[in-house]
């Protein structure tokens, strides 16, 4: 992926809008990998099946790709692999060797002859060349500009594609949602994540893991997934703002500690990165398949919050409020991402994620009250964390008193699953209603939860008839009345999921009776085009 | 909340709890300055009646958590109160992990080779032949040894005491809480319900006091002795950094990430 990252940096640095996408199979080294970027001079919400340029490092990508291609279409190739007619034939391999290079490095090649292709400047390609491998040494920075050099004077005198100049925008990071989510979770306060590695949210760990020391965190690996939830919980009971990462599996063996948090009332974020299931699935695909997963967790009934993030920007901003939400109504919050966000690169203005951050640590005690107070109205009594002086009470995993002792008394039950569940009513305010894209007066109206966003508004550009979006970022408590009012009026509904079950047309029957007949569900582990999603609708 | 234990008559925790209660006062640990995790099994229950800051974990997931509180709150005495069904069934696992990490966290084993709470199944220390609910015919798989386990997976304070004594264990308690690093301290303790067997008299006859062990080799030796002499005492002891050591030292401070977000561009 980092040949992917230094072209879409190579190119966000100099002010275009980027998205670098990957695609690989579950395994160390080997089969048919693909990076896929995007660059447009204004900002774009997908990618799209237009392909202009294609570098094949074996023969295999030319046979598994050519379909896609535009037909003006440029394809770099090393004549080693084979001739291919129309192709630009670059000796990658001979380059390389004769530079004293590894085989690996022919992408180095590929990247210098892409820009040029595309008319860049060398000098930007240089910079972000020196940035990647400045923690390496100098002469590594040095023989991968070398090397990347040849490939860009290959080409220089032909260049054959066409891109307009940028409009200049400010600095632009590309940043995938996992690593979002690690800035908006330390510009919240973050202090401790225990976090098991799991694909897609391993970019989190390392974004962690490498900032722990000088951002004074805790990143600590358990031993597994169920280590890791009790471990966070431990960490926010003594009072620091917690968070676990992981996917379906590993998620699957949090429940209990899920139903734990519940119970206790602990304040807990909790990143879900959906990949393709059931099972191992298919590790490195992404899917939309955990939504009614999340939504129904835990033995027991107990209040959560589930937030889907859409893109990276929208990770930075929604992990922000989780801790927020978190600490506010002492439950666990999701944030539900996937394979597709989690790893794929993003072109994000910096100062979405440097400006000012709101926090809200919610109800602390005061010495002397009890911490399940049962006087309160909302649900939400004051928390004190473990250790504070003079506030002692029991985190209990059973069923207890204002004080946290055990009861197994009639009245106390009902009262303290009463108190617990009011929270849901307190919840309201907060609910964000869904988000309206397009024409009001829409022929269609399209449905959507997290990564699906993107995909859709790119295909409400391919339309010919007039279309709408209702998007859905927050997704439980569900935001039910807000939901019928957007979709009354609607005259034909189309809920656009990555899973095979529509899980989000289930959810708005579920809470507002509204039937969504037609559905477009995808559950191959590759993410929606925007063509795949027009043509499908008709009248493109 | 019952005023009194609800445990049976003559019960092993409840010379665990009086040793527990006196080695806290003893050390000067008050109801706010330490915090007791609590795993699910008759030892588990003692949390209702410890005026202090408890968490009652659920089965087997105790020292997740008093890792998590220990890592955030470095000052704060942490104390595990589990049992051989919770803490080395349920939660083997993380014993052996927290053991290699060495976070400064007392574990109290009450170790009494059953199932209390679920009346009277084998428990993973249950030796081979005893007869339990869910063993008719005898326990048949070899018992897991928290002893040996604990030395070679790294604990560096591991140490075998008797509930029927209360002062040995009491000071034993205060040996492991003083301890800085991953202590273990396994607790025989009787049933009186479900067996039979294992009395207080049953120990009484067997037990001994061993001096502590200059190698683990030498305190794994001890350490698998059972039978008509079975050792008490503290095993082995080390100092060794422990888990908070290696971590950064967690701050109020939100730090500015300005010059973080450079390296995204």
């Amino acid at each position: 992926m980092s040949s992917g990252t230094m072209f879409a940096r190579t190119f966000s640095r100099a002010g275009y809008h980027v998205l670098a996408t990957n695609e690989y199979p579950s395994r160390i080294r080997g089969g048919h990998n693909l990076i896929t970027v995007r660059v447009a001079t204004r900002k774009f919400e997908a990618l799209n099946r237009d392909l202009h340029l294609l570098v094949a490092l074996n023969r295999e990508t030319i046979e598994l790709h050519k379909q896609e291609l535009n037909k003006d279409a440029l394809v770099i190739f090393d004549p080693k692999d084979g001739e291919y007619s129309g192709g630009i034939p670059i000796p990658l391999s001979d380059i390389v060797t004769k530079l004293g290079g590894d085989p690996v490095m022919r992408n180095m090649v590929a990247i210098g002859a892409s820009v040029a292709l595309l008319g860049g400047p060398f000098e930007n390609l240089e910079k972000v060349i020196a940035d990647q491998f400045k923690k390496k040494s100098a002469d590594v920075v040095t023989h991968n500009v070398e090397i990347a050099r040849a490939g860009y004077d290959f080409i220089k005198d032909e260049k054959r594609l066409f891109l307009a100049p940028p409009e200049k925008k400010e600095e632009q990071l590309v940043i995938n949602a996992s690593e979002a989510i690690g800035v908006g979770a330390v510009r919240a306060g973050l202090k401790f994540a225990a976090i098991y590695p799991m694909t897609p949210i391993n970019a989190l760990i390392t974004f962690l893991a490498d900032h722990a020391k000088s951002l004074n965190i805790v990143y600590k690996q358990p031993e597994d997934e169920i280590a890791g939830i009790n471990m966070a919980l431990g960490a926010s009971l003594a009072g620091a703002r917690s968070m676990v990462a992981t996917s379906g599996g590993g998620f699957a063996l949090m429940v209990e500690g899920l139903s734990w948090a519940g119970m206790i009332e602990a304040p807990l974020v909790i990143d879900l990165g959906m990949r393709v299931g059931p099972s191992t699935g298919m590790p490195t695909w992404t899917e939309q398949g955990e939504l009614q997963f999340a939504i129904h967790a835990g033995h027991g009934e107990f209040p959560r919050i589930i937030l889907a993030p859409a893109d990276a920007a929208d990770a930075y901003a929604l992990t922000v409020e989780a801790f927020n939400l978190a600490d506010r109504y002492q439950v666990p919050v999701f944030l539900l991402t996937d394979k597709y966000i989690n790893e794929s690169q993003w072109c994000v203005p910096k100062s979405v994620m440097s400006g000012e951050v709101f926090i809200d640590r919610g109800k602390i005690s005061e010495e002397g009250k009890p911490r399940y107070d049962l006087s309160v109205d909302d649900g939400i009594s004051p928390r004190s964390f473990i250790g504070q002086k003079g506030s002692t009470y029991i985190a209990n995993s059973y069923e207890h008193d204002e004080t946290g002792h055990m009861t197994e008394n009639s009245g106390m039950r009902i009262a303290m699953a009463a108190k617990r569940m009011k929270k849901l009513a307190a919840m309201k305010k907060d609910i964000r209603a869904p988000s309206v894209y397009g024409d009001t007066d829409a022929d269609v109206t399209f449905v959507t939860w997290g990564s699906t966003r993107g995909p859709v508004l790119e295909a409400m550009k391919m339309l010919r008839k007039k279309s709408r979006l209702i998007h859905f970022s927050w997704l439980y408590p569900f935001p039910a009345e807000e939901t019928a009012q957007l979709l009354s009026g609607a005259t034909r509904i189309i809920n656009v999921e990555q899973n095979g079950t529509g899980q989000l047309a289930s959810l708005i029957r579920e809470h507002t009776g509204i039937l969504i007949k037609e559905q477009l569900l995808k559950n191959d582990g590759r993410t929606w085009y925007p063509e795949e999603i027009a043509e499908k609708v008709g009248n493109v | 909340m019952s005023i009194l234990p609800t445990w049976c008559p003559g019960c092993g925790d409840f010379g665990i709890w009086l040793s527990l209660k006196n080695a806290l006062s003893g050390l000067g640990i008050n109801p706010d300055g330490g915090v007791v995790v609590y795993g699910v099994g008759c030892h588990g229950n003692m949390y209702d009646w410890m005026d202090m800051y408890g968490v009652a974990a659920l089965h087997g997931r105790t020292l997740p958590v008093a890792q998590g509180i220990k890592l955030v709150n470095r000052a704060l005495p942490v104390i595990v109160v589990s049992g051989d069904g919770d803490g080395l069934g349920e939660g083997g696992n993380h014993f052996l992990h927290a053991a290699k990490r060495n976070p400064d966290i007392t574990v109290l084993i009450h170790d009494n080779q059953v199932y209390g709470l679920t009346t009277g199944q084998a428990s993973p220390t249950a030796k081979a032949g005893f007869k339990t609910k869910s063993t008719p015919e005898g326990v048949v798989d070899e018992s897991i040894n928290p002893l040996t386990l604990a030395i070679t997976a790294g604990a560096t304070f591991v140490a075998r005491a008797f509930s029927g004594d209360p002062t040995g264990l009491t000071e034993i308690m205060k040996a492991a809480l003083t301890h800085k690093g991953f202590a273990v301290v396994d607790i025989l303790q009787p049933c009186v319900t479900f067996d039979r067997v294992h009395t207080y008299q049953w120990y009484r006859e067997r037990l001994y006091q061993v001096a502590q062990q200059d190698t683990r080799i030498q305190a794994i030796e001890k350490a698998l002795e059972w039978g008509d002499k079975i050792p008490i005492g503290i095993f082995y002891k080390e100092d060794k950094p422990t888990s908070e050591d290696r971590e950064p030292v967690i701050t109020d401070q939100i730090p500015d990430l300005q010059e973080l977000l450079s390296e995204f561009i």
